[in-house]
């Protein structure tokens, strides 16, 4: 974005608070990754390496009593909304001190009180959920917002059609969003659509589309906030289509050879962490011993993060018979 | 507590319109979402005159879309709301398989996240509805935890289930039978009353065999059990009332006294609830039992739409009666 709409729309603070969130995200993630290669993580990893800017841009641009349901490579999401490095590892390791107790693994956590919904592995699942948790805020009057995404590969299914033709005829205030990182696991967009850019289908459901570059995190920010605030002041849905690349493979034990080696080249000259670091110099809100002195600050929160989730206690066999049901007690009467 | 009642009849149909309108009038968090249930209220009319009462943000018409607005009451519900979605016709309820199975059922278990939710799902056969018109889907849900099941047989039950499901922390689904809803008739209490989830009701007692059922097929059996009588058979019937949580205790207590077991339902034979009950029954009721644990269900085809195809599909009251004689002959 250019330095003067960055810095006439964006504060300092909140720049270098993003700055901050995508360094933890890379900083966490690439934890996760060498703990997945050790073999201490088993199952699933989705990272958003490359695309951290996408989630802690719209987390940034929410209000805290706004929801999320998140795309599964949305880390930054957690750690803005307050999940601390340790509760997320201890959730990758199984742990009974992560989010979901041991019950799911990990970017599958979520958690009313912070205003973040599950992640469920069908993709598009929870973007009718979103629809109904901003119908929820329309019933009752209040000024909150839902705030829901899936990938390229989501937008094929038909509960991304469901959702947003459902929150365009209730005028909903919900946004959603779609991470076009051009391939789902090994499929190309090519193969998921007869279209370039999915912001076309917006105009379909009767609601504006935009299209982001995802890579920046200002520009990300911007967009995410007039979405936000249109939906908050009762004029209906947005959708978004961040454009940006997954640099790692669909999960961390694929090696993504399907992927031209020349597209991941290109996309790495545009990282979002580089391309953040650019701007906060040009604009003079940083420089090279700042940016050192976040990378130590992050480390540490990781490695204690690490410690934590570490020495955490695994669950007991027979709290998998515990859950299955609310109880009265746990919901107002 | 008092035990005032008016003598004016109530059908089926018109006691769950009761419980919805008397728990949307107690509690503003109840609100109604689905197909045509606004201005036209409802296929069935069951929301006849809701849209007027509620105004429309708590009766919802919404876009052909099950999965959609299933999605969307999942999220109304954890967002503090009490929906209740009605399908058209529970056979359309395969659209929101997913929505249910996945997100409604599992929420709770995998993230702690109440989903006080309830589905109702007019079922059921005997109405020329043909394959599309007329399932019986409960045994798909019935397979999956997290799920609460329940399949009222009288006006009283009708109201009182739904009444209790809407009251209820979790996803409920609410199997109302079509084949009832203008066909039976009960004067019900004045006073609010609550039929519990996951109690089970001996409607009728009797010594020689249980013959355990659900929705609408709970008639036939008393039916068949006014001939029986007749030939010196002693039917207990048992209507499970509520198939999630099932409760065995009754199922047990009826076995053990009867020793004999026949299972009848209207959703076809393979993989159906009879045949979780029958396992159950030989994992506990084993050294009581005095004859094999029976069952009459509608063979595994679709349910046909032409008169004598769905007739021959049906349990009847002959079935009953020809299997009772069987199992009481051991």
């Amino acid at each position: 974005m250019d330095q003067a709409a960055v810095s006439n729309n964006i504060p300092r603070s909140e720049l270098l608070n993003m700055y901050f969130y995508l360094r933890l995200t890379r900083s966490l993630e690439d934890r996760i990754t060498a703990l997945y290669r050790q073999g201490r993580i088993v199952g699933g990893v989705y990272t958003s390496h490359g695309m951290e800017a996408i989630a802690v841009g719209y987390a940034s641009a929410l209000h805290p009593d706004d929801v999320i349901a998140p795309f599964h490579r949305d880390m930054g999401a957690f750690l803005i909304r307050g999940f601390t490095p340790g509760e997320i590892l201890a959730q990758y390791l199984g742990k009974r001190t992560g989010p979901t107790k041991g019950k799911d693994g990990n970017v599958h956590m979520g958690d009313m009180k912070r205003g973040m919904i599950g992640f469920v592995s069908h993709l598009a699942d929870n973007l009718p959920v979103a629809a109904g948790a901003a119908l929820a805020f329309k019933i009752r009057g209040e000024a909150r917002v839902a705030f829901a995404g899936t990938g390229d590969g989501g937008t094929s299914r038909g509960d991304f059609h469901e959702a947003m033709n459902f929150a365009a005829v209730r005028r909903l205030p919900v946004v959603y969003f779609c991470t076009n990182n051009q391939y789902a696991y090994s499929t190309p967009v090519r193969y998921q659509m007869a279209i370039t850019d999915v912001v076309e289908r917006a105009k379909a459901y009767g609601m504006p589309g935009e299209i982001v570059d995802g890579n920046d995190v200002a520009a990300v920010y911007l967009s995410c906030r007039r979405a936000i605030a249109n939906a908050r002041a009762g004029n209906g849905p947005t959708f978004l289509e961040f454009k940006t690349m997954r640099m790692h493979g669909h999960s961390e034990h694929d090696a993504a050879t399907y992927v031209p080696r020349e597209l991941l080249e290109e996309w790495k000259a545009k990282d979002p962490i580089l391309l953040a670091e650019r701007l906060l110099t040009t604009l003079g809100y940083a420089d090279e011993s700042y940016f050192h002195d976040v990378g130590e600050r992050v480390r540490k929160e990781v490695d204690a993060g690490t410690e934590f989730a570490e020495q955490s206690p695994l669950p007991e066999g027979p709290e998998t018979l515990t859950g299955v049901f609310a109880s009265l007690d746990e919901v107002s009467t | 507590m008092t035990t005032a009642t008016t003598t004016h009849e109530v059908t089926y149909v018109d006691a769950i319109s009761q419980a919805l309108d008397e728990e949307m009038t107690r509690d503003e968090r109840v609100f109604l979402m689905g197909e045509d249930i606004g201005t036209y209220g409802g296929a069935f009319k069951v929301t006849e005159g809701f849209l007027q009462k509620y105004g429309e943000w708590r009766v919802l018409d919404t876009p052909l879309s099950e999965s959609g607005f299933v999605g969307a009451a999942i999220g109304a519900a954890m967002m503090g709301l009490r929906p209740v979605v009605e399908m058209q016709f529970a056979d359309f309820i395969s659209c929101a398989f997913d929505q249910i199975t996945e997100v409604a059922a599992k929420n709770h278990y995998r993230w702690g996240a109440a989903v006080p939710l309830v589905i109702r799902a007019p079922f059921g056969g005997g109405v020329h509805g043909g394959p599309f018109h007329s399932e019986c889907p409960e045994g798909w849900f019935f397979h999956s935890p997290g799920l609460k099941i329940v399949a009222p047989s009288t006006p009283y039950d009708a109201k009182g289930l739904l009444k209790a499901a809407i009251r209820d922390p979790n996803p409920v689904l609410y199997f109302e039978h079509k084949f009832l809803y203008r066909r039976i008739k009960a004067v019900l209490p004045q006073e609010d009353f609550v039929v519990p989830l996951g109690k089970a009701e001996v409607k009728r007692h009797g010594r020689d065999l249980s013959l355990i059922t659900y929705g609408a097929m709970v008639h036939l059996a008393l039916e068949a059990a006014e001939l029986l009588i007749q030939e010196g058979i002693d039917l207990e019937v048992v209507d499970l009332r509520t198939l999630v949580p099932l409760d065995k205790e009754t199922l047990y207590e009826s076995v053990r006294k009867t020793s004999k077991a026949l299972l009848l339902h209207e959703d076809n034979k393979t993989g159906g609830i009879g045949a979780e009950i029958a396992a159950l029954l030989a994992e506990e009721c084993f050294d009581c039992l005095d004859g094999p644990i029976l069952r009459i269900a509608p063979p595994d085809t679709p349910v046909p739409f032409s008169t004598p195809l769905e007739e021959f599909f049906l349990p009847k009251v002959s079935d009953i009666v020809s299997g009772a004689r069987r199992l009481a002959a051991y």
